[in-house]
């Protein structure tokens, strides 16, 4: 199984791999979510939804469907 | 006098846009966003030296021009079409030090619009706490532009971005970047087909849905080169782009920007473990919540009985200065105690304005928006609704407006349809007005009254009626639609004060005025409506009264003449006729009319009742106490009780009664069909509602 944002856990960090899925907003892409970017959880909602994440320095937040779609290699 | 230069002002949400504009125009600006004028975009005026104008117009925030909400497009349409009167002769770009990197990106697509940009790097005075150096020449040169180093907090660097502006002339205009350089082929045969268009433009349009005037989408589209590229190829390339302009940016950043991150300290960790926790989150939000409807209550009484007294007192010493005649009756009886049917809510909308402003400028309302999420997407809106749904408790105007950035169609359209069930300000009149009259004023325990408690019951039966509403909507209303839901967490900061302080005074302004012009025209309509008769009963109302009651006080007998001439005035007969269908829910025919009147915006109803009631009175006298010596004419006793205050409270609670609210719904869903089906279904909701409070209760 591939691993991707939704499964790391608070405090963690990965490397994102290559963006593959064109399902993937484009303005997250825009906000730093690029292949070789790091990224760290923050903060997760009940039920892990939404995530709080900070990746290349900004801090965003974004729901665990999309998050699942991002490969990463954790750290 | 030279032409004032037009300057754009362009950058990421929570850059400190509105403060860097708010320092250049002060208080030259003009916001419209009230009834009618339902314009997204601020302007003001700028002095620079020798009488040098700069009009400045602040665009809605963007993270780029790939537009993925209206408000973005807004920027897109306004660059794209040379001919608008807007288009800009300087684009400013403001960005923010801390998150310079991610602020680029939108600078080096301006740039390539080939616009004179310039740059600004705001909140100069965190780079020492972050740790920050940047070498502002290097940069300068990189990116090609010039760079004004700005703390809009501390206000310093604001003239040297004036006089960037007035030197715009000598700025480059040529791109920092060959973005367009992953796809040759692609592009060069583009750029052959069309040798007159800039290649960044074309692309643009290809990408994306703008209304370019000047040149029709549809051309590009149905040239065959360009159909060979599907919906996914066109997204593949963008996010080519998108990481072509990243490596540049990073590229820059590397050699010009220096983070010492042991100097970092940071708050934001601490703060966002105790505001984003799992339950301490939610027990916070909550607990401000109640903070703010209390202090709401409590606070603004004072100036609100002060405001009162005035206007009764206004009333009476025009009528005792000036010489009576139907001109001054109209004055004292119609204008005067409308106006203040609506100046007594300023503190009240001032307070939750405040408060709105204050949540959103710190940056608190995005740890709300992530909180809420899953939970509001149960019912079919999106955490970013609550935004509307906290801001439509002030007017659900710009909280209709503020479900742009709601990335679902259907999300988003939910949230418009049920944000007119929050409690806006306007309702606020006839609520307080109401409790003041039918709900005792006592205390449960220390702090709570009943008064205040009901006031907070209200406002939970709006947001509850909301959420259900959208609950329902969501299963009804069948439409696909995937959302991306992507939002900022932004650092914490304490709100500038001159940024709180022009919202507030901006809003309530824009609040007053619109409410006000309605109000004056009802007032005098009504007034002229209950001054004068259509027929014998109203003109000799003197002789049939004292004909009828001859052992009467002259005291008496004035007050029968004045209610007997109201009863047969135009407005009475209107009101009459009315009176079977209000009736059943316990009221008389006066405030049919102001439930009438309503239909307009609903702080018209005190106004209006201000209005009927005053007409021909002669005491000094506060709108409450009139109201308070209203008897019904069916059983008697006083018409205000508990039961038809309780069924007048609901009806207002539920009832869609704005015509600004469904104007603006019909433009931001651009069909009649939902602001139609808003009005009726809201209207059998709260006529419904308030029927059986009242049978129950009576
Ligand atoms: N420290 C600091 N904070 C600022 C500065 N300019 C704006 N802010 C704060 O940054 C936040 C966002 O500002 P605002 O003007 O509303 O940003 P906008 O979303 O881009 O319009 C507010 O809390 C401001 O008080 C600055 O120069 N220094």
């Amino acid at each position: 199984m591939k691993t991707t944002i939704a499964h790391l856990k608070r405090g963690q960090r990965a490397l994102i791999k290559e963006i593959t899925s064109d399902r993937i907003p484009l303005k997250l892409l825009e906000m730093g979510c690029l292949p070789g970017n790091e990224v760290e959880l923050i903060q997760t909602a009940p039920f892990q939804c939404p995530m709080y994440l900070m990746i290349n320095g900004s801090h965003l937040a974004i729901r665990k469907d999309i998050a699942a779609q991002i490969e990463v290699q954790i750290i | 006098m030279a032409k004032p230069i037009k300057v754009s002002l362009l950058g990421n949400p929570n850059t400190g846009k509105t403060s860097v504009f708010n320092l250049l125009t002060g208080l030259n600006q003009q916001v419209g966003n009230y009834p009618g004028i339902t314009v997204e975009k601020k302007e003001g005026v700028c002095k620079l030296s020798k009488g040098v104008k700069a009009h400045i117009l602040d665009l809605p925030g963007t993270y780029s021009l790939n537009a993925s909400s209206l408000d973005e497009n807004v920027v897109i349409e306004l660059l794209l079409n040379k001919n608008d009167i807007d288009f800009p002769d300087v684009a400013v770009v403001v960005s923010d030090v801390e998150n310079l990197k991610r602020n680029l990106l939108l600078f080096t697509q301006i740039k390539d619009l080939e616009i004179p940009t310039i740059l600004v790097i705001n909140m100069a005075d965190r780079m020492k706490r972050r740790g920050i150096t940047l070498d502002i020449p290097l940069l300068e040169k990189e990116l090609n532009t010039k760079i004004a180093l700005v703390s809009a907090r501390k206000k310093e660097g604001i003239d040297t971005l004036k006089a960037l502006i007035e030197s715009y002339t000598l700025l480059p205009k040529t791109p920092c970047l060959q973005a367009l350089s992953f796809a040759p082929d692609y592009f060069k045969k583009l750029q052959k087909t069309f040798p007159n268009q800039s290649l960044y433009k074309l692309w643009l349009v290809i990408t994306q849905d703008v209304n370019f005037r000047k040149v029709d989408k549809q051309e590009y589209v149905t040239t065959p080169d360009f159909k060979i590229k599907s919906e996914s190829e066109l997204k593949r390339l963008q996010q080519k782009e998108t990481i072509k302009r990243y490596q540049f940016i990073n590229n820059v950043l590397k050699k010009a920007l220096v983070i010492d991150e042991k100097a970092a300290t940071g708050m934001r960790a601490k703060l966002d473990k105790i505001l984003t926790h799992q339950f301490w989150g939610y027990f916070i939000f909550f607990g401000i919540l109640l903070v703010i409807f209390q202090a709401i209550y409590d606070w603004s009484s004072y100036p609100m009985d002060m405001i009162d007294e005035a206007f009764a007192w206004l009333s009476e010493t025009t009528k005792s200065i000036l010489p009576s005649g139907p001109f001054v009756d109209l004055i004292t009886e119609g204008i005067i105690p409308g106006l203040g049917g609506i100046v007594i809510f300023i503190p009240q909308i001032a307070f939750l304005f405040l408060f709105i402003s204050i949540l959103e400028e710190s940056g608190y309302m995005s740890r709300v928006v992530f909180l809420m999420d899953r939970i509001m997407r149960r019912f079919g809106l999106s955490g970013k609704s609550v935004v509307p749904l906290v801001s439509g408790t002030a007017c659900a105007i710009p909280a209709v407006m503020a479900t742009r950035n709601i990335e679902s169609w259907k999300e988003r359209l939910i949230t418009i349809l049920v944000v007119p069930f929050t409690t806006c300000s306007a309702r606020l009149p006839v609520y307080l007005i109401i409790i003041a009259l039918v709900i005792p004023d006592k205390k449960i325990g220390w702090i709570f009254g009943y008064q205040s408690l009901t006031l907070m019951f209200l406002y939970f039966l709006g947001f509850a009626t909301a959420i259900a509403a959208a609950w329902l909507l969501h299963r009804i209303l069948k439409m696909k639609s995937t959302s991306y839901f992507v939002i900022e967490m932004p650092d914490y900061k304490i709100p500038l004060f001159k940024n709180v302080i022009i919202n507030v005074v901006e809003k309530t302004k824009a609040f007053v005025l619109g409410a006000g012009k309605i109000i004056l025209a009802i007032s005098i309509i009504l007034w002229v409506l209950a001054s004068y008769g259509p027929n014998e009963n109203f003109s000799n109302a003197q002789e049939i009264v004292t004909g009828q009651f001859t052992d009467l006080s002259e005291e008496e007998q004035k007050k029968k003449i004045a209610s007997y001439k109201l009863e047969h005035s135009f407005i009475g007969y209107a009101g009459k006729a009315i009176e079977p269908l209000v009736a059943p829910l316990g009221y008389d025919w006066k405030i049919g009319i102001g439930i009438i009147s309503s239909f307009a915006a609903r702080e018209v109803f005190v106004g209006t009742l201000a209005t009927i009631y005053s007409v021909g009175s002669e005491e000094d006298e506060t709108i409450k106490n009139r109201m308070a010596a209203e008897v019904n004419p069916v059983l008697g006793g006083p018409l205000f009780n508990f039961a038809s205050g309780i069924s007048l409270l609901l009806f207002y609670a539920f009832a869609m009664q704005c015509m600004s609210t469904l104007a603006i719904v019909k433009r931001e869903t651009n069909s009649w069909k939902w602001p139609v089906i808003q009005l009726v279904s809201m209207s059998i909701l709260a006529y419904g509602v308030a029927l059986i409070a009242y049978q129950i209760l009576k």
